[in-house]
C-alpha cells in the first residue's frame, strides 16, 4: 500500500457543491436519510466516511424500497471494513454526483432483484480498502508497519505494542491517502456481521410517523399538482376549459403536460384534486378507444398456433417426439395484466429555473430518474439532480419508466423558480401503471407408455416488455426476458427439467396497454403454466408429484434441493390435516432456486383457505436470513394476490379498475403461515427479492386441484367456482 | 375555518369544512406520518384514532370531528414508546412501512378493545392493506403487544 498523501484527489466536498444545487437555492434539503456527513468528515472513499466520533456512514446506491437492501448492503462493507455495526448508519449519494464521479458507485438501478446480487463485490471491496486505508493511517502515525496493525469493531492496534486508536481519529489521515491496489475480501465462512440477521437499520422511523416517503417532502413556497392523463392509452387533450375551475379555492394554475395530460396546481393537494376532478376536459380517444380485454385475448389466442415465433429454449425434435408419445396431453393458460399499485402514488417533487432543474423523488433508479428529468426539463444532465426520497413500494414500478417525473418537470417547467410537489390519486395510479405483461400458453406434452415425458411444446403468446421500454435490446425478435425460469440449463433462470424433445417458443402479440416490470416479472406466469402443467402430465403418467419433478429434475441438483428441501419439510406423502390437500413448485429466476408446498382446503362452498406455505430459497450467499425470510413472506402476498384477485381488465381502451374497492388485494385474513427455509450453498450470488413470488400461486393451484379436481387454467381464482357439484 | 384538537393540542385551520381531516393534517398541520393511499377509506394507511376510536381520515370531513379528540402516529406515544410500536420493533415489521402507521394506529385501537385478541379477531378486524405483504409479522407483533 502506498503510504503518501495524494497528489491530487478529488474530494467529495468538491462535487456535492456541484451537485447539492438545492442547498445554494436555499432550501432545507431532507434527504431519506441524513447526508450532510460529508460535511462533517472527509470520505475514506466513495463508500465509508468515518466522522470523528466513530461514526460510520456508508453511502448506499441502491434504493430501499422494503427489501432491506439498505441493511444488507451495509452488513457487507461493515464487515469488511471491520467497523462496529452499532455505530453504522447510511446515505444515499445522488445521481449527479455518480454522473460527475465517473459514475464511482456505479449502477443505482434497483430492479430483477439485483440490488445486492450485482454489487456485493465492488461494495465489499470498498469496505476493505478503507479498512486497509485506515490502518495505514494508524500506522504512518505510528510509524510501524501496516502489517503489524490490524482493525477490529473500528479500532485499530498494534499487536506487539499494545498500542490502539480508533476509526474516528484517523479517518481524516486515511482519506488523503490512495486507494490500496490489491484487496483480498474474506471467505464467507469468516463473515460476522454478514450473514447474520441482524436488525433493519430503517425501522425505528417507520414505527412513529417520521419517515419521509416521496410524498410526504415539503419545499418552502411549494406548490402542489394533481394530474388526469388521458385515460385511453395513446389518447390526447383534445381541449380543457381552465377558466371554470380557476377561481376555486387555492388554485394557482391549469396547465397542459404534453399532449396528453392536464393539471391543476394548488395550494394544497386536496384543492388541487376538487379543481381537477370539476374541470372540464375533451379527450381525443385516438385509435385504442373501441379496444376491450375480449379483443386483446383474441389477439393473443391467434399467436397459440402462429407459424412464426421466437425460440428461448430447444432440443431434440419435439414434433417427431410428440407424434410418436404414447399419450399426448394439451392444455392452454393465460395471465391477466396486474396494476403494481405501491401503497404510495405515484409522486415527484421539482424545481425548474432557466439554469437548473433539481427533483426529489421516491425512485428504484436514481439515474433513470435524472435521465428523465434532464429530457424533461431540456437542461443536459449535469444541470439537474434528482434526490432520491424513501419509496412506499416499489415492486417494479418505480425502475425503468419514470413518467411522473417526466410530468412533474413538464408541470414546473411552467411556473419557473416554484417548487411543485406532483402526487396522483389512487385513480391515476391504477389507470396508468405500467402493467404486468398479459399472456396465454398452450403446451403439449407428450408421455412415453412408462409416463416419461419425452416432449414439451411450450408455446408463449403475449406481450413482451422488453419491446416497449427497452426497444433497442430486442435481437432477432427475441425479448429474452419472456423466458425466465425457461431457458437451458444455466446460471439464469433456468427451466431445471431434462425433457428429450422440447420446444419452448414465443409469439410476441403487444397490445396497447404498457407493460412493465411487475416483481417477480415474467416468472410469475411461466411458472404457473409449466409447474401446473407439469403436474397435469404426473396426473396423466399416473405418477406422485413429487417423484415425477425428481426424475426430470436428475440434471439440476440445486432445483432438486429446494424442491426436496420442501417435501421434507411439508411433510410430502405423509398424510396431511383433514381437508388439507398440498401442491408443489419449484423454479428458478433472478439468479437464485426456490421452491413451494401449499397446504389448501376448499369448502363445499368452494371458499379457497391457503393455510401454510413452505418455501426453500438457495441464494448462494445469505447477507441477512430475516429478511430473505421476510421477503418469502411478502412476495408470496403479492404472488398470492394476483392469483386469488388480481386483474386489470380493458374496456373503450383504457382500464376499468380504479381503486381497491375494484381491484382487491390480499389482506391479513388471507394470508397463511409461511415456514421459509433459507439454504445458501454457496459459490453464486442469487436474488431474494422476486424468486420467491413465482412459487406460491403454482403450489396453491396445485394443491386446488387435488382439493377440488377442478384445474384452474385462466387466472384469477374469482372468476372460478370451486363449490362442490 | 376549522377548530381541532390533535395529539392533545388544540389547532385552528382556515380550510374548506368539507376537506377530509387526513389532508387538513398532512397539508395544514404538518403531520405526515397519516399517509394517503386510496382516498376511499378502503386500504387503512391514513388511520388515526378520534375519540379513541380508528377512522380512515382520508373520508371524514374535518367539520366532522371539531371537538374531538384526534390522536395520530405522531402523538400515539412521545417515543415511540407504545406497546405496538415496541413490538413492531422487537420483531421488525416494516418493510417499505408506508403503511405501517396506519397498521399501527388500528392495531393499537384493537388492543385497546381486546386486549388479547385471537387470530380470528385480527382477521376479523384489521383490514389494512399492506403490500410488501408483512402481515405474518403483523400478527406476530399484536401478539408479543398484547402480551406486554
Amino acid at each position: 500500500m502506498n503510504a503518501f498523501p495524494k497528489v491530487s484527489r478529488r474530494s467529495f466536498l468538491v462535487t456535492a457543491a456541484a451537485a447539492g444545487g438545492g442547498l445554494s437555492l436555499g432550501f432545507h434539503v431532507p434527504y431519506a436519510r441524513g447526508a450532510t456527513a460529508q460535511e462533517m468528515a472527509p470520505e475514506v472513499n466513495a463508500w465509508v466516511v468515518v466522522k470523528p466520533d466513530d461514526t460510520v456512514v456508508v453511502r448506499i446506491a441502491r434504493s430501499e424500497m422494503g427489501q432491506g437492501t439498505l441493511t444488507g448492503l451495509s452488513q457487507l462493507v461493515a464487515e469488511e471494513l471491520e467497523c462496529d455495526w452499532k455505530k453504522v448508519t447510511t446515505e444515499y449519494p445522488t445521481p449527479g454526483q455518480n454522473l460527475a464521479r465517473n459514475r464511482v458507485w456505479g449502477n443505482f438501478s434497483t430492479g430483477g432483484s439485483r440490488g445486492i446480487r450485482e454489487s456485493n463485490d465492488y461494495v465489499r471491496k470498498g469496505g476493505a480498502a478503507a479498512r486497509m486505508m485506515l490502518i495505514q493511517a494508524a500506522a504512518n502515525d505510528w510509524k510501524v508497519p501496516a502489517s503489524e496493525c490490524s482493525a477490529q469493531n473500528s479500532v485499530i492496534t498494534h499487536t506487539p505494542s499494545g498500542r490502539t486508536t480508533t476509526y474516528g481519529k484517523v479517518a481524516a489521515a486515511a482519506s488523503k491517502l490512495e486507494a490500496p491496489k490489491e484487496i483480498t475480501l474474506k471467505d464467507p465462512k469468516d463473515w460476522k456481521v454478514a450473514g447474520k440477521s441482524v436488525p433493519r437499520l430503517d425501522t425505528v422511523d417507520k414505527v412513529t410517523g417520521k419517515q419521509i416517503y416521496g410524498m410526504d417532502l415539503k419545499l418552502p413556497g411549494m406548490l402542489t399538482a394533481t394530474i388526469k392523463d388521458c385515460p385511453v392509452f395513446g389518447g390526447k387533450v383534445k381541449s380543457f376549459d381552465a377558466a371554470a375551475v380557476q377561481k376555486m379555492p387555492g388554485v394557482k394554475h391549469v396547465v397542459p403536460v404534453g399532449e396528453t395530460a392536464v393539471a391543476v396546481v394548488a395550494d394544497t393537494w386536496w384543492q388541487a384534486k376538487k379543481a381537477l376532478d370539476a374541470l372540464p376536459i375533451v379527450w381525443d380517444e385516438g385509435p385504442n378507444a373501441k379496444v376491450s380485454s375480449k379483443d386483446i385475448a383474441q389477439m393473443l389466442k391467434a399467436g397459440l398456433d402462429a407459424p412464426e415465433a421466437v425460440v428461448g429454449n430447444q432440443n431434440g425434435d419435439v414434433k417427431a417426439g410428440l407424434a410418436s408419445a404414447a399419450k399426448k396431453i394439451e392444455a392452454v393458460y393465460s395471465y391477466p395484466f396486474q396494476n403494481h399499485a405501491c401503497m404510495e402514488t405515484m409522486n415527484a417533487t421539482a424545481v425548474w429555473t432557466a439554469d437548473k432543474c433539481e427533483v426529489w423523488t421516491p425512485t428504484q433508479n436514481g439515474e433513470a430518474a435524472l435521465a428523465a428529468a434532464s429530457e424533461s426539463s431540456g437542461h443536459p444532465a449535469a444541470k439537474c439532480e434528482v434526490y432520491k426520497l424513501h419509496l412506499g413500494g416499489g415492486f417494479g414500478r418505480r425502475g425503468a419508466v419514470h413518467d411522473w417525473v417526466r410530468q412533474v418537470v413538464a408541470i414546473a417547467k411552467q411556473v419557473p423558480g416554484t417548487p411543485v410537489k406532483l402526487i396522483w390519486s389512487r385513480e391515476e395510479d391504477m389507470l396508468h401503471g405500467r402493467f404486468h405483461p398479459i399472456t396465454q400458453c398452450k403446451l403439449t406434452g407428450g408421455l412415453d407408455a412408462q409416463g416419461n415425458l419425452t416432449s414439451l411444446h411450450m408455446r408463449i403468446s403475449g406481450q413482451s416488455i422488453v419491446a416497449a421500454i427497452f426497444p433497442q435490446n430486442i435481437k432477432d425478435g427475441k425479448d429474452p426476458v419472456v423466458f425466465q425460469g425457461l431457458n437451458p440449463p444455466g446460471p439464469e433462470a433456468s427451466l431445471g427439467y431434462t425433457i428429450p424433445n422440447l420446444l419452448i417458443d414465443h409469439a410476441m402479440r403487444n397490445p396497447h396497454v404498457p407493460p412493465g416490470f411487475w416483481r417477480g416479472v415474467n416468472l410469475n406466469h411461466n411458472a404457473i403454466y409449466i409447474e401446473c402443467f407439469i403436474d397435469e402430465l404426473a396426473q396423466a403418467a399416473g405418477i406422485d408429484a413429487l417423484e415425477f419433478r425428481r426424475k426430470l429434475l436428475a440434471n439440476s441438483p440445486k432445483h432438486l434441493g429446494v424442491l426436496n428441501a420442501v417435501a421434507e419439510r411439508a411433510g410430502w406423502g405423509k398424510p396431511a390435516p383433514a381437508g388439507v390437500h398440498r401442491g408443489l413448485c419449484v423454479t428458478m429466476g433472478f439468479g437464485s432456486y426456490v421452491a413451494g408446498c401449499a397446504e389448501v382446503s376448499v369448502s363445499p362452498e368452494g371458499v379457497v383457505k391457503i393455510h401454510r406455505i413452505v418455501a426453500a430459497i438457495d441464494c448462494g450467499h445469505a447477507v441477512n436470513p430475516q429478511q430473505i425470510e421476510m421477503q418469502l413472506e411478502g412476495s408470496f402476498v403479492y404472488g398470492l394476490s394476483a392469483m386469488l384477485y388480481g386483474e386489470c381488465t380493458v374496456k373503450n381502451g383504457r382500464m376499468e379498475q380504479e381503486n381497491f374497492d375494484s381491484y382487491r388485494v390480499l389482506r391479513i385474513d388471507g394470508m397463511p403461515k409461511v415456514e421459509s427455509i433459507v439454504m445458501p450453498s454457496g459459490g453464486f450470488w442469487g436474488g431474494v427479492g422476486e424468486p420467491p413470488i413465482a412459487v406460491a400461486a403454482p403450489a396453491a393451484l396445485n394443491a386446488i386441484f387435488r382439493a377440488t379436481g377442478k384445474r384452474i387454467r385462466d387466472l384469477p381464482l374469482k372468476h372460478h367456482s370451486l363449490k362442490k357439484a | 375555518m376549522a377548530r381541532l384538537n390533535v395529539n392533545g393540542k388544540d389547532h385552528t385551520a382556515n380550510v374548506d369544512p368539507e376537506t377530509p381531516i387526513l389532508w387538513v393534517l398532512r397539508e395544514t398541520l404538518g403531520l405526515t406520518g397519516t399517509k394517503y393511499g386510496c382516498g376511499i377509506a378502503s386500504c387503512g394507511a391514513c388511520t388515526v384514532h378520534v375519540d379513541g376510536e380508528a377512522v380512515r381520515a382520508c373520508a371524514v370531513r374535518v367539520s366532522a370531528v371539531e371537538g374531538k379528540k384526534i390522536v395520530t402516529i405522531e402523538g400515539l406515544s412521545p417515543d415511540g414508546s407504545h406497546p405496538v410500536q415496541k413490538a413492531w420493533v422487537a420483531l421488525d415489521v416494516p418493510q417499505c412501512g408506508f403503511c405501517q402507521p396506519g397498521m399501527i394506529m388500528a392495531v393499537a385501537a384493537l388492543l385497546k378493545q381486546k386486549p388479547k385478541p385471537t387470530d380470528a379477531d385480527i382477521d376479523a378486524n384489521l383490514t389494512n392493506i399492506c403490500r410488501c405483504g408483512t402481515y405474518v409479522r403483523v400478527r406476530a407483533a399484536i401478539h408479543a403487544a398484547a402480551k406486554a
